[in-house]
């Protein structure tokens, strides 16, 4: 018979320490995923480039990033950067890697919610005189955004997932701290349960605010057909 | 060190990230059938604990399910050895998205097909064994090929449980020796090639699969 002894007093102990680490957890996914977004629509921009000297390797250096897994990435960033000279804190590395690794999801998404626009706006767009630069930001991306926006949610919050990899170069994240609070108590059941239930809890209300924003956009995205 | 003397090192960490990529897949794969059509057809009860499954493990993340299947269940009498704990942790992350694989090709399935297999007097079993898997199964092969890819990559992570797979070797090597670029360099590399002969050997199998299918031809 399993015997589940979970201690209270030690929980509330623990639990103020935890909610201090999710500020750190939740810094680094916010900070990681303004930085994915911006690397990700340069990456889509430049794929989409009629140059095939741009496109080529932009296609090999996304596609590189996301067959490769991201604690190597991290470990990458946080040995290698110092060779040349770069030292990064724990928390820089972890916005770079997490900013770099989703960066190469999101592209894709970008890309293919830009192709989605019909080629008759980007037409008429030319036809209006806008310049390529206003053509995007005016009428290509805005039209693309409804479709983007889904999987760009959950994009952030697969990102959201992965921080606890952090840990691993020491950043005092959520798993790090519960790490420590367990190694110094010998338990590690209260401090590693509630994490979990931290991370699950913080999904649920990122899903639902995703689906909240997907909801402002009307169905048929801005066209007037 | 030379790179010649690297890499039958960093081969040897290859070798046991592939075992345990080999152990859990099929954990996963078997957890994904069972919770996806738990999750359609079984009674409500069932339904209940496959979603509940489905959606803590997708809703937390891989490493702490790692940590927490290691660390805690030592507390309700259950050591698992790091090996085990890996590929129990693994299977069961990966199997939850799997499921949903699972569901969302099951529903894709034309309801007409459902039909016919009701008229024709099929029963439940044969309907869903000998109609509805099958033609599932070829809309299953892509996202089940990235989650293949998803799961090679999240071997990484029982590197810090102590195994020595390929990140461990890497990292252990690097602190050794404090070539790092050279070292992580070439373990991104070496992660690379596996994810791209695994992204082939999908695009085989898909092809394979569909061989002979006229899909959708009826359906216009």
């Amino acid at each position: 018979m399993i015997e589940l002894d979970w201690d209270w007093d030690f929980t509330w102990e623990v639990l103020p320490d935890l909610l201090n680490a999710a500020q750190i957890t939740l810094l680094a996914t916010l900070l990681g995923s303004l930085l994915a977004i911006g690397v990700g629509l340069a990456l889509s921009l430049l794929r989409r480039s009629p140059s095939r000297w741009i496109s080529w390797p932009v296609y090999w250096v996304v596609e590189f990033v996301r067959s490769t897994p991201l604690l190597v990435q991290i470990f990458f960033l946080y040995y290698v950067m110092p060779e040349f000279g770069v030292s990064l804190s724990p928390m820089t590395t972890g916005v770079l890697a997490l900013g770099a690794h989703y960066g190469a999801y999101l592209s894709e998404v970008f890309r293919s919610g830009i192709d989605g626009v019909e080629k008759g706006q980007w037409e008429a767009a030319r036809a209006l005189n806008l310049s390529q630069f206003m053509t995007y930001r005016d009428i290509v991306l805005p039209q693309a955004l409804r479709a983007m926006i889904p999987a760009t949610g959950n994009y952030i919050i697969a990102m959201f997932k992965e921080t606890p990899q952090l840990s691993a170069i020491t950043l005092l994240e959520m798993l790090q701290t519960a790490k420590i609070l367990g190694s110094e108590n010998f338990r590690y059941l209260e401090p590693f349960t509630l994490v979990g239930l931290l991370y699950l809890a913080f999904s649920i209300i990122a899903a639902l605010g995703v689906h909240q924003i997907e909801r402002r956009f009307p169905k048929e995205g801005f066209s007037l057909r | 060190m030379e790179l010649s003397e690297l890499t039958p090192i960093l081969l040897q960490g290859a070798w046991i990230t592939l075992k345990i990529l080999c152990l859990s897949l099929p954990v996963a794969g078997a957890l994904a059938f069972i919770a996806g059509l738990t999750r359609l057809f079984a009674p409500t009860p069932l339904r209940q604990i496959a979603r509940v499954y489905i959606e803590f493990f997708r809703g937390t993340s891989a490493l702490i399910q790692l940590y927490w299947i290691y660390f805690v269940l030592p507390f309700f009498g259950l050591n698992l050895d790091a090996m085990t704990a890996s590929v129990i942790a693994l299977g069961l992350n990966i199997g939850a998205y799997g499921a949903e694989v699972v569901r969302g090709a099951v529903l894709a399935v034309p309801k007409g097909q459902y039909e016919a297999a009701v008229a024709l007097n099929f029963t439940p079993w044969s309907r869903l064994w000998r109609i509805i898997l099958p033609q599932s199964l070829i809309n299953m092969i892509p996202p089940f090929g990235n989650l293949a890819i998803e799961l090679m990559k999240a071997t990484s992570l029982v590197s810090l449980i102590t195994i020595g797979d390929l990140t461990y070797k890497a990292k252990t090597l690097a602190d050794a020796t404090l070539q790092v670029g050279e070292i992580f360099g070439l373990v991104l590399l070496i992660y690379f090639v596996m994810a791209q002969v695994m992204a082939y050997l999908f695009r085989l199998l898909e092809a394979r699969l569909g061989r002979g299918m006229d899909r959708g031809g009826l359906r216009s």
